[in-house]
């Protein structure tokens, strides 16, 4: 029997009556009160999710940029002190190993955090490029990770702050106590809104979403994360990239550096100048009919493309996807067609933001 | 979960009314409560011909596509065309406004789950 993990909030969530899934190996969230009410509570006010199962991660060593430069598509160079950025981690072949943020706390000192999916490998790839002499330790297991997300979530986070951290920019990070707990609060998240990510203790963990929760913050489920994420845009490993996709094929060369050479930077490049043969496009259905993962996008009863990943989104109240399609069929705003239980449904080709830019 | 006492139900989680000739169907509250808001109702015309089991709609909630099964052979006779526009009906009443179809019965089913046999299901 594998070990199911259980995060430093489990407890709370049972108590709270939340619908309890696998993921990734961690029993988790999926739903308190519907993936509906969630969203809505994260697009109007704050609504918080549990995701310490994500690896947290610690770099340290005098070589550290040196391996991170080597190792991840960004441009370490661009990082301050207290700054983050959105990254890849790729294979040789350009395809990607993981997608993660990487937090630079001082010239020798840096967090990473990558998805729970990936944790173990992820290491076991960091580590084989390690002539750095770089230490890397995994806090997972030793921390909770809580994203508070919405309009409000700034606000609420402050007011339970010993410190003023409303003036903290969008991906950036700082020390703070939050609801008796020292916290790393970043200005990151994964919903398309406002709001911190914090990494607090393990054993802080409880009373932190508790006074959370007492602030009104409405918890939410891994489903409505989900949702959030597809209206906000943004990929998720495992649909809008894998080891057999390349970051320029889902859209993703704005985190790609043009001028340094990685892992991965060869073939990266070239699919760049070349052009790649399927692009990531955003699927609007005219219907609330659900496009999921797998089906086949169709133009005038030709394929041309696949689902990667589909949700009922409240926010536009119809079908929303990201599909890969043929570069030559990627135009935005033309119709196609989903093909759900064998029937063609009208949909159209759209921006993968679906969310009115803020 | 709420069982009516006065209906009958099935190990597909549909639940039956039946009055003269008439079966009223839906889904159980269980059924809605796992598949989480419903957002798409797919329904078959009316007069279609259905045996015991078959397959005749489909519910899309947030979380999965899910068959309906006929609990009865008959025929439809109507389907509950609130649910086009409005199929949140089936979260909010599952056993009244958001009735799903009524099919005409050829023979009145014998096999039918009574409520206590459903709640022992559902407590299994």
């Amino acid at each position: 029997m594998p070990v199911i993990l259980k995060t430093p909030l489990h407890e709370d969530h049972v108590k709270l009556g939340a619908k309890m899934v696998e993921f990734a190996g961690w029993d988790m969230p999926v739903q308190y009160a519907g993936v509906i009410a969630e969203s809505k509570a994260v697009r109007e006010g704050a609504g918080m999710f549990d995701v310490s199962h994500m690896g947290r991660t610690w770099f340290r060593g005098d070589r550290v940029i040196e391996l991170l430069e080597l190792l991840t598509t960004n441009d370490i160079s661009k990082l301050q002190d207290g700054g983050s950025q959105y990254s890849l981690l790729c294979y040789k072949n350009g395809t990607c190993v993981d997608d993660i943020i990487v937090y630079r706390i001082s010239d020798t000192v840096f967090r990473m955090v990558i998805n729970a999916s990936n944790r173990e490998k992820d290491i076991a790839w960091i580590q084989s490029h390690n002539s750095h002499s770089v230490s890397l330790t995994d806090e997972t297991f030793e921390t909770a990770m809580i994203a508070v997300q919405g309009p409000k979530a700034v606000g609420i986070v402050n007011s339970l702050a010993d410190s003023d951290i409303s003036e903290t920019p969008r991906f950036s990070a700082v020390e703070a106590t939050i609801a008796g707990s020292p916290a790393f609060a970043a200005r990151t998240g994964y919903t398309g809104e406002d709001g911190f990510e914090l990494i607090v203790p393990a054993d802080h963990a409880t009373e932190v979403w508790g006074a959370l929760l007492d602030s009104g913050v409405a918890p939410c489920g891994l489903a409505s994360r989900d949702v959030l994420r597809v209206e906000a845009g943004l990929p998720l490993y495992g649909h809008e990239l894998s080891d057999q996709i390349n970051p320029i094929e889902a859209g993703l060369g704005w985190v790609v550096s043009k001028t340094k050479r990685f892992i991965g930077s060869e073939p990266i490049n070239s699919m760049r100048a070349a052009g790649p043969p399927r692009k990531l496009v955003g699927i609007k259905m005219s219907s609330k009919i659900v496009p999921r993962e797998g089906y086949r996008v169709m133009r005038k009863g030709r394929e041309i493309g696949t689902v990667s990943s589909g949700v009922f989104s409240p926010m536009l109240d119809c079908g929303i996807a990201f599909a890969f399609v043929e570069s030559s069929e990627a135009t935005l705003d033309q119709p196609c067609e989903v093909e759900v239980r064998e029937k063609a449904h009208p949909a159209r080709v759209v921006s993968k933001r679906f969310m009115p830019k803020a | 979960m709420n069982v009516p006492k006065d209906l009958k139900y099935t190990k597909s989680h549909e639940w039956v009314r039946i009055e003269g000739d008439t079966a009223t169907v839906g889904i159980t509250d269980y059924a809605q409560s796992e598949l989480g808001d419903i957002v798409y109702v797919d329904l078959p015309s009316p007069g279609r011909a259905l045996i015991q089991g078959d397959s005749f709609g489909t519910i899309e909630s947030v979380k999965t596509v899910s068959d309906i099964y006929s609990p009865v052979k008959g025929q439809i006779a109507e389907t509950n065309t609130a649910l086009e526009g409005a199929s949140e009906l089936i979260n909010q009443d599952p056993y009244g406004q958001g009735w799903i179809a009524k099919i005409t019965l050829d023979e009145v089913p014998t096999d039918l789950l009574d409520p206590d046999a459903y709640q022992a299901l559902l407590s299994e």
